[in-house]
């Protein structure tokens, strides 16, 4: 019996956290975030997404013979973890989970060559999912021939990318390349201003290719990319609450730390208490990914829903601990706030994440 | 990541498996002292009681082992029967007798604790001492080869049904707060000493004894301190401690019952399943428990692997009893009006169950620790909070 994390996955843990305070502090965010709001249609940040590269992290979930280092997706989910404590822009859910994730299921020789270059860290993949659990504005993709038209709405990691992966239905999967003709491709920004998502409209856009059968791919690329994003939104929540309790240590009100009022004390103990167990349910959806498969979709719903849940009264509570300061540009903390803000949105709302939940166990109308 | 306990562990299970489908008694509730004694017995015979305590003080002697521990209540759960006896003699007296006691104390009073002999009740709160209990004021004067007990105590759980009490009293008047107070081990038939039941919000459904017990220079001898005269209140942190980690809940069994009425129960015709707004609740209080679940192994590997837990080792208590108590807000919503009834009335659902459940639920909110102590000790000692300036000194 051994509930928690090996050697190896601490020592990843604790480099790519070291990594990240010292190459992505918040003033970097900061940079980045300026940098968007000035050419919101750059999108990704590619010279950070290499120094990922560096490090291994967009090869985590790339099998090991297309040169990645086919690791489990709990050690995916510490690198989202990481990445969300650090509220570091990157291509990472869409790119380094999510993509590579579909692909090595799909095991095509096409697949694989993708896989080769998205372990690279040069060639970034985007993702349009938000149609296999949510349609809106009549959004939805289809095939004329070998050729895709309609509406894909809030892909993830496309603006900037190489290419797009498309589900077409709930059993096709195909490739474009981002600046295929017929393609447009709208940003949609976000209330984090560090990320977007974007509408693709297609327009008899040609494929890269198209595989067919791809039902489990789908089903496990959605899987996956829900359980990192959980693990990011906790990541984000980890350090609302340290900055919380340094802040509190640090700031002085009628003579004393705020920190010392039991009104504040309680408010953190209330986030971590809240928080802990969140933790625990995202490494076990993580673990059964690879090892329960048949548990991970519930578990999957239900760490991104309760996190999410979680998450907003942290976000809360995280801003009221740092009283009017907290609501200023300037102390950052809303970077925070944003992240787990718009985490929310992506990959199922928590209510519907409940109601698929409910659905999986037989339990409904 | 290895949730799996192994072979030796498969093979352990197996054994108490066969050893309950042999030896597992009838209805326990309705047997006599002497079968549950004799039951017990057979428990500490073959190791699945008692199972760390040397064989000298009427243990079985096994080397500590937390998944052998685990899986022992796992099976006896799975067999709807009880490990040993949950009373607090067993779980909060033995380990501070086994840390504190004197030989004598340890030969006298674990193995008949053990054997369900002698049922013991905790005299700590009082009156006037509930989260600060060290202001507690029940005094204890040496008279000779003993000392004299005058006060009250509080909270008394199972009081009428013991034999001793394990109490916290003021033996040196004139120490410091902390330091005045001894740990004590009293007969409940001592003369001057009363028993009187507190009749609780959750009246016949409630805990079946809770009591008050009052001290009027009640004679104990003195070689009835465990560990030095004014060394209580160390020892009881041990005991504390020891109360802290019993009081965690089977949240999954309840949550599987809550289930199971909400697939049951109808209003026009429809089961609250079916309706979204209380399927929703139950996800989410799904998803609570889960976590819990999860969150209880990891605690757990941190305890087999000796690694301090951290902040993430203090909150099941707070997040538990929560949890309980809004489970059974859930149940009793969706019982719609039928929630209101109680006491036997016709058309009450599983007996009041969930109404007592309800009111218990909020008793071990506020017992053994409040939830505001609970987050004072979580931000305190997690999370290195400064404490609360002390009130100067009038």
């Amino acid at each position: 019996m051994d509930f928690g994390l090996s050697e190896d996955q601490r020592l990843l843990d604790e480099t790519l956290r070291a990594f990240l305070a010292d190459r992505v502090p918040i003033d970097v965010v900061r940079a980045e975030r300026d940098r968007l709001l000035e050419a919101p249609e750059t999108g990704i940040d590619r010279a950070l997404w290499a120094r990922l590269a560096e490090l291994g992290m967009t090869g985590v979930l790339v099998p090991e013979e297309q040169d990645g280092s086919g690791l489990s997706l709990l050690d995916a989910a510490l690198v989202a973890q990481a990445l969300g404590h650090a509220v570091a822009p990157t291509p990472f859910l869409a790119s380094g989970v999510m993509a590579p994730v579909a692909l090595r299921t799909l095991a095509t020789p096409e697949a694989e060559g993708e896989l080769r270059a998205l372990a690279t860290g040069e060639r970034i993949v985007g993702v349009a999912a938000t149609e296999l659990f949510a349609v809106r504005e009549d959004a939805g993709l289809r095939l004329e021939g070998d050729r895709v038209h309609g509406k894909a709405m809030m892909a993830l990691g496309g603006v900037g990318a190489d290419a797009l992966l498309l589900p077409i239905g709930r059993d096709r999967l195909a490739l474009v390349a981002a600046e295929a003709p017929g393609l447009t491709q709208t940003r949609l920004a976000t209330v984090d201003a560090t990320r977007c998502t974007s509408e693709l409209l297609c327009e008899g856009v040609p494929v890269l290719w198209l595989a067919r059968e791809a039902g489990s791919s789908i089903e496990r690329m959605l899987l996956a990319g829900r359980i990192a994003l959980a693990a990011d939104t906790f990541g984000a929540c980890e350090a609302m609450i340290a900055r919380s309790v340094a802040y509190a240590a640090d700031r002085t009100q009628f003579g004393r730390p705020i920190g010392s009022f039991q009104a504040v004390k309680h408010m953190c103990a209330e986030m971590i208490a809240d928080l802990e167990p969140v933790r625990s349910l995202v490494w076990y959806a993580a673990h059964c990914f690879d090892a329960l498969p048949d548990e991970a979709p519930l578990m999957a719903h239900h760490a991104l829903a309760h996190g999410a849940e979680v998450a907003r009264e942290i976000a809360s509570t995280a801003t009221q601990v740092h009283g009017g300061v907290g609501w200023t540009d300037e102390q950052n903390l809303h970077f925070w706030f944003k992240r787990v803000a718009t985490n929310r949105h992506l990959l199922g709302s928590p209510t519907s994440l409940r109601e698929g939940a409910a659905a999986l166990q037989d339990f409904g109308a | 990541m290895d949730l799996e306990y192994g072979a030796e562990y498969d093979a352990f299970r197996e054994e108490v498996r066969a050893f309950l489908e042999a030896h597992k008694p009838g209805n326990l509730a309705e047997a006599s002292a002497e079968d549950r004694s004799a039951w017990l017995t057979k428990q500490i015979e073959h190791g699945y009681w008692a199972r760390t305590i040397p064989t000298e003080y009427g243990g079985y002697g096994a080397e500590p082992n937390l998944l052998h521990t685990i899986i022992m209540d796992e099976e006896f759960n799975r067999a709807g029967t009880l490990r040993g006896t949950p009373s607090q003699g067993p779980s909060m007296l033995v380990p501070t007798l086994l840390e504190h006691g004197t030989e004598e104390q340890k030969r006298r009073w674990i193995g008949p604790t053990m054997r369900g002999e002698v049922i013991w009740c905790q005299g700590y709160s009082e009156p006037g001492a509930g989260s600060d209990l060290a202001s507690l004021q029940t005094r204890a004067v040496a008279d000779g080869d003993d000392f004299l007990i005058s006060g009250q105590k509080i909270w008394t759980s199972t009081a009428d049904k013991s034999q001793m009490m394990f109490a916290l009293v003021r033996t040196e008047a004139d120490a410091p707060k902390h330091a005045g107070i001894s740990y004590l081990l009293v007969p409940v038939d001592s003369p001057g000493l009363e028993v009187r039941p507190l009749r609780t919000m959750a009246g016949d459904l409630g805990p079946s004894s809770f009591n008050q017990v009052f001290f009027d220079e009640v004679r104990v001898p003195r070689s009835n301190v465990v560990g030095r005269r004014g060394e209580g209140w160390k020892i009881a942190n041990t005991t504390l401690k020891h109360e802290r980690n019993s009081l965690s809940s089977n949240a999954e069994g309840t949550w599987m019952r809550l289930a199971k009425l909400m697939r049951d129960e109808t209003m026009n015709g429809v089961p609250a399943i079916a309706s979204p707004v209380y399927r929703d609740r139950l996800m989410q209080l799904q998803a609570r428990m889960l976590s819990m679940k999860y969150h209880a192994l990891r605690m757990l590997t941190c305890a087999l692997k000796e690694e301090p837990p951290g902040v993430a080792g203090l909150v099941a208590k707070l997040e538990n009893c929560q949890l309980s108590f809004d489970m059974a807000a859930l149940a009793l919503d969706v019982m719609g009006e039928l929630g209101a009834l109680y006491d036997h009335a016709k058309y009450e659902r599983a007996r009041g169950h969930w109404q007592a459940h309800s009111m218990f639920a909020l008793g071990l909110i506020i017992g053994g620790g409040t939830a505001q102590i609970q987050k004072n000790i979580i931000a305190e000692r997690g999370l290195g909070m400064p404490r609360e300036p002390k009130p100067a000194k009038a």
